[in-house]
């Protein structure tokens, strides 16, 4: 199978690879997947107390390269969109912009399920309640 | 000069072999004939080229040519061995015994004979990857027509006790089959010495043409018969009907005598080859060989690299490196390599491995490359697998309530 300039270039440099302080009050953590599914993504955020906006975004996967591309995408468009901007991000939008053909839906669907885990951990930790998303079901 | 992409998926297929494609090329359009044609030159130099090949395809693994049944390839093979098998011996049992870790045209074609009311036991195979002897002949029962064994394993090289299989299968009185494919032409493989009564092969695995192979069908000690699976004008020996493919008939004659001259050669080179790869792709912290180390085919290897998925790991150098995973983060299921998880392997190793086929035409300049190519995405990944971070922090990965999806 082919892969797409975009993925390709997500794969060969990624952006935002890293770890942030998961233990920091303004860092939310997200981690999904698992390891038998052959991808597991840590997507992080953080995020100014006072303005709600992201300030960092870091990931780490163990998964193919659309599932690479995906996170270090999903990093990159964080960046700079508060919180509540970031919640409306799509796993489609992220297909579209990386040409994911259809086996692959499921690394984006990864990726906005990553964003959601980092963003609830950010509520918790805040004293926020954490918010239900609609499943998916793509998998 | 390295010329890219290098091919190290010879178990997949290999390539023509240039001395094959020449002896072949006469036979597609000057000499032409059908070999059935019995009433002009065409047709008698057709089945004398048909013949010549035959003898050597029988040269190679020690049989008579009377004993070799032209089929499309090795999946036909393994179909006409088993249900061939299945209905000529339905007065005597409906059971046969195969192995988790057959290849799928094995596998498939007992789970139709299921259907068709047949009874099948899926032997377990031990981590590494070989069966248990006393598990096979505890199977046996007073139905058991017919044991499935393959040769040697196309994902892990693994190489079954075949001449150990053969002796409980003749003190029993059961028929022993091998599918062959990865191991003919690639080691010594003679049906005799073996013991081996129906034999599925096939062309392409040994620098042959594609759409040719043989079923070795023995006819002494016992005499053996298979039922058509196809109706026609009766071709080789009743067993397959259809119009011989000569010019591939020919190819796989040519490649059987290669292999039969140059096998010893290539296998004591390429071991060499694959010993290196595999000596210096472990010293890659937390690699592991999959498979008996010991028992296997000397151009293969199959090796996890944990806490890095096989497809990424593929990505980084698939425009230069031909190689295959048993990942299968492409498929519908997401299911990684049945193989693998039959050796007890978690579903994370499995995803974490890549299989390697050195082949006639790998050089050691190709294999130099491959291990740097490969010692530097590994590390490259794990410098991005949260797996691999959680690993070094001392992390029990089996701790953490993975959401399965």
């Amino acid at each position: 199978m082919a892969y797409s300039e975009k993925v390709i270039d997500h794969y060969s440099n990624p952006k935002n690879v890293g770890t942030l302080d998961k233990g920091s009050k303004n860092v939310g953590t997200g981690l999904v997947g698992a390891p038998e599914c052959g991808d597991v993504m840590r997507l992080q955020i953080q995020v100014d107390d006072a303005t709600g906006v992201i300030t960092d975004a870091k990931f780490k996967t163990f998964g193919c390269g659309s599932a690479i591309a995906s996170s270090s995408l999903a990093t990159e468009w964080l960046k700079g969109k508060t919180v509540d901007q970031a919640m409306a991000i799509d796993n489609m939008d992220l297909v579209e912009e990386l040409n994911l053909p259809p086996v692959k839906i499921h690394c984006s669907v990864l990726a906005e399920d990553a964003i959601k885990a980092a963003i609830n951990d950010y509520r918790v930790k805040n004293g926020l309640e954490e918010l239900v998303f609609e499943e998916k079901g793509v998998h | 000069m390295l010329k890219f992409p290098i091919y190290l998926d010879n178990n997949a297929t290999t390539p023509m072999d240039p001395r094959v494609l020449e002896a072949m090329i006469p036979y597609f359009t000057e000499h032409f004939g059908n070999a059935a044609s019995r009433n002009h030159p065409f047709g008698w130099e057709a089945e004398e080229a048909v013949d010549y090949a035959r003898e050597q395809v029988a040269a190679l693994i020690g049989a008579d040519p009377k004993e070799i049944i032209f089929t499309s390839g090795a999946t036909e093979g393994d179909n006409l061995g088993i249900k061939g098998v299945y209905e000529m011996y339905a007065s005597k049992g409906n059971h046969i015994i195969t192995a988790t870790t057959e290849h799928k045209a094995v596998l498939d074609t007992c789970k139709h004979i299921e259907k068709l009311g047949g009874e099948v036991t899926y032997l377990e195979v031990k981590e590494d990857g070989l069966i248990n002897l006393a598990e096979l002949e505890a199977a046996i029962r007073p139905t058991t027509i017919l044991v499935a064994i393959m040769y040697a394993n196309n994902e892990i090289g693994v190489v079954q006790p075949i001449k150990e299989i053969a002796t409980i299968t003749k003190k029993h009185g059961v028929l022993f089959f091998t599918d062959g494919v990865q191991a003919v032409g690639k080691i010594p493989v003679d049906v005799i010495k073996d013991g081996i009564d129906i034999m599925a092969f096939t062309a392409h695995k040994m620098y042959g043409p594609k759409g040719i192979g043989a079923l070795y069908v023995r006819r002494k000690n016992p005499r053996v018969k298979v039922t058509a699976q196809m109706d026609g004008g009766g071709h080789e020996r009743g067993m397959r009907s259809g119009t011989l493919n000569v010019p591939g008939i020919v190819g796989f004659g040519k490649a059987c005598e290669l292999a039969r001259l140059e096998m010893a050669d290539d296998a004591a080179r390429l071991s060499k080859l694959r010993d290196k790869l595999e000596t210096a792709l472990l010293q890659i912290e937390e690699s592991y060989v999959n498979g008996n180390r010991e028992h296997r085919l000397p151009h293969v290897a199959n090796i996890s690299f944990k806490h890095v998925e096989g497809e990424g790991l593929l990505m980084g150098f698939n425009k230069n490196i031909a190689l295959s995973s048993g990942s299968a983060c492409t498929s519908a299921s997401l299911e990684p390599s049945y193989v693998l998880k039959a050796l007890g392997l978690g579903d994370d190793l499995a995803h974490s491995s890549l299989r390697f086929g050195l082949g006639r035409f790998t050089t050691e300049e190709q294999i130099d490359y491959t291990i740097e190519q490969i010692t530097n995405t590994v590390n490259k990944l794990r410098e991005m697998s949260p797996l691999w971070e959680m690993y070094k922090e001392g992390i029990d990965l089996n701790s953490i309530e993975w959401a399965h999806h």
